[in-house]
């Protein structure tokens, strides 16, 4: 174990992370299982143990630097402690939270009575502060938007150390900054949003075997028109006339006669019990992944009541699920393409991918419908790709090229994914940073709440 | 079931109130800080569905106040309280008691006298209505003499010295004292500290203490393992102790 260590010490810094694997402990990193050393100062009270904190972090879920301390700093306050529900009214749905409750808390709480949170990233292990921070989104988001269209207000407390409430009404520029700013305005201390009201716990869901990415894309936005949630896996290892084939999702909630007569209960997880050497997942065995996983989808189209985790969390089953990857860490890269030319222009993304021998087990494509209210907020009318890509040499050099693509096509990239992108690059695709800047150094002159990634994309003082 | 637990608002009292609460027990709500009482009485009403438990603001650090604080959580259970449950305490490491002794008096005072008297108030009441279980969470740095624990573990000794002398004592006229013992449990109390093997969430060291509390257990440790660590380490050479760091 002590060789293993000291091997790992020569392994390469990537946009100034290391594997945490190489760390001595005590480290902080994102779920990509890249990081740095430090801690999180944890309290039941949010009030306290944000006080002079440099940064706020939930539950780590976000893939790249974006929740941890700036390199002059040790200690980031976490919120996971902070996991009361303040109020809820049944009528209308709206719900007020401290930030550190999760999704996965929402929904096993709320779902026997009707209600689900109104947008839910992949995974349920995300407090609703982090949720607020990144703008979430969504299998719905071409109808319900990002997490941020259902917040009516929120409680921050801003880098002068006063708490502050604000919504459309009240500091509408600390509001719109902070809904996918990425925790740089503030520390959100608690957050009102509205729950949404659903017919059943259960999901009506139809899967589709998809030949190639053009018609994947063309299909995608034409069900866009009819379910309330889309989205669909791709195979992006596979090259030429495969390239790009995959299964399409699309789903519903089920009406209460169609639905099995007791609400569904979490499902049993299992945890990856150790690390797989980093050889184990290569390109050679991704592609047998992905054969394997595309003909799984047998008959051609398939249809169903499913039960909601497995529809919205497959990835949850199994816990710590990074340690598939090894050592080495990974880091996910996820963009949108605007709308024009989209399937033509899914279809050249990838080739970008596997013309520099990227290969990816999970690629996700989703359309997203206008852009939401967040100054910073990752969606816009196009279609949306996530690729995992874990680290080696050549990784650096594959997302810059992905990077020079997106910035061609107009289209960005999504913070809570990001560990390598340049900041000439992210300016590039975003015209809007100089604005929401603006905001974040009218409430925080000095940037005293900053982040790992900001520091590298903003430029902010280490 | 009619339950006052002191200590509710954080850490393993927030999650076992959270299991009275999931299964339609009756609950006061006592601990120092109002406003924190009140976001717990929310939490867990909006979490059932069910109105606001009470919530009787009690500093185990003001002895004087107790008499007042326990008419009023029993009177809002109209006068019967089946189980009392504390798990308000004070921690801090050795190093920073020995620095300070003004706080290692404080967490003396806390873990140890006023959690006793506070007991021997409850205990009256309960003999008075016949019955009922007082279970107070001392710790399984009370089991053996450690270095890292030597004051904390003093106040936790002696608590649950007192704890099974009064279960021997009073088992027969109607009143039970569990002791629970937990082990190393991730929340703010602890937060910032190295993390040892068996390390446990709340939740789980909640459920056992629950059914622990439900059936009477004298002793119970929570995660189980513990009582098991304990045998080995009270056995354990002196000249072993020396030289172990834990």
């Amino acid at each position: 174990m002590n060789a293993d260590r000291s091997s790992m010490q020569e392994a390469p810094v990537l946009g100034g992370l290391r594997p945490v694997a190489s760390l001595s402990p005590p480290a902080l990193s994102g779920w990509g299982q890249l990081g740095v050393p430090g801690r999180e100062r944890l309290d039941e009270n949010l009030a306290r143990v944000t006080r002079g904190a440099v940064l706020t972090r939930g539950l780590g879920r976000s893939y790249g630097d974006s929740a941890l301390p700036p390199p002059s700093h040790r200690e980031v306050a976490g919120t996971r402690l902070a996991d009361r529900i303040l109020a809820f009214d049944p009528d209308t749905g709206w719900i007020r939270t401290e930030a550190g409750v999760s999704l996965g808390t929402l929904v096993w709480t709320f779902l026997p009575r009707g209600f689900f949170p109104p947008v839910t990233p992949g995974t349920q292990f995300v407090t609703v502060g982090g949720a607020v921070a990144s703008d979430v989104h969504g299998k719905n988001h071409h109808v319900a938007g990002c997490f941020g269209e259902h917040v009516a207000s929120l409680r921050i407390r801003v880098a002068d150390g006063r708490v502050v409430d604000c919504g459309p009404d009240r500091h509408p520029d600390l509001f719109y900054a902070t809904l996918g700013g990425m925790g740089l305005t503030g520390h959100i201390l608690e957050v009102t949003f509205r729950m949404a009201k659903i017919p059943s716990g259960w999901v009506f869901h139809e899967a589709e075997r998809i030949a190639d990415v053009e018609t994947f894309v063309a299909r995608l936005q034409e069900a866009a028109g009819t379910w309330p949630m889309t989205m669909g896996w791709v195979d992006c290892a596979t090259r030429g006339h495969g390239l790009g084939r995959g299964i399409l999702q699309r789903g519903r909630w089920c009406e209460p006669s169609e639905a099995p007569p007791v609400p569904p209960a979490p499902l049993p997880r299992r945890t990856v019990p150790v690390r797989l050497p980093n050889w184990a997942l290569n390109r050679w065995t991704t592609r047998i992944f992905n054969e394997l996983y595309y003909r799984k989808q047998i008959p051609r189209a398939t249809w169903g009541v499913l039960h909601p985790e497995r529809f919205f969390y497959p990835l949850d089953a199994l816990r710590k699920w990074y340690r598939l990857y090894g050592s080495r860490g990974f880091t996910q890269y996820q963009c949108v393409l605007p709308d024009r030319d989209a399937p033509e222009r899914a279809r050249q993304f990838l080739e970008v991918l596997t013309s520099r021998q990227g290969a990816s087990p999970l690629c996700v494509i989703k359309d997203c419908g206008p852009q939401g209210r967040g100054m910073l907020s990752f969606p816009m009318k196009g279609i949306s790709i996530a690729v995992d890509l874990w680290m080696d040499e050549r990784t650096q050099a594959l997302v810059d090229a992905l990077n020079e693509f997106v910035i061609d096509a107009g289209g960005r990239i999504y913070l809570t994914k990001d560990a390598l992108t340049r900041p000439e690059h992210f300016r590039a695709m975003e015209p809007r940073l100089s604005s929401f800047l603006a905001v974040r150094r009218a409430w925080d002159p000095t940037l005293s709440i900053r982040s790992h990634q900001s520091v590298r994309l903003f430029g902010d003082p280490p | 079931m009619n339950v006052v637990l002191l200590g509710a608002t954080r850490g393993i009292g927030r999650a076992l109130a959270r299991l009275y609460a999931a299964r339609n027990d009756r609950l006061v709500l006592m601990g120092r800080d109002q406003a924190a009482l009140a976001r717990s009485a929310a939490d867990l009403a909006t979490r059932t569905g069910g109105g606001a438990p009470a919530a009787v603001p009690c500093d185990l650090d003001d002895p004087a106040g107790f008499p007042e604080a326990l008419d009023r959580a029993f009177e809002a259970l109209d006068g019967r309280v089946d189980a009392f449950v504390v798990t308000a305490a004070l921690f801090d490491t050795q190093d920073h008691l020995e620095d300070d002794l003004a706080r290692a008096h404080a967490l003396l005072r806390v873990d140890f006298t006023n959690t006793v008297v506070l007991c021997e108030h409850v205990r009256r009441r309960m003999l008075a209505q016949g019955g009922g279980t007082i279970a107070v969470f001392s710790s399984v740095a009370g089991d053996a003499p450690r270095k890292p624990v030597a004051i904390y573990g003093a106040a936790k000794a002696g608590l649950s010295h007192y704890l099974s002398s009064m279960d021997l004592r009073y088992r027969e006229k109607g009143v039970r004292f569990v002791c629970v013992k937990p082990g190393f449990v991730r929340t703010g109390m602890t937060a910032g500290l190295p993390e040892p093997p068996f390390a446990a969430d709340p939740e789980p060291v909640a459920a056992r203490a629950l059914a622990a509390i439900d059936k009477g257990s004298p002793v119970v440790y929570a995660p189980s393992i513990w009582r098991l660590v304990m045998l080995v380490i009270r056995h354990l050479p002196r000249f072993v102790m020396y030289r172990l760091g834990f």
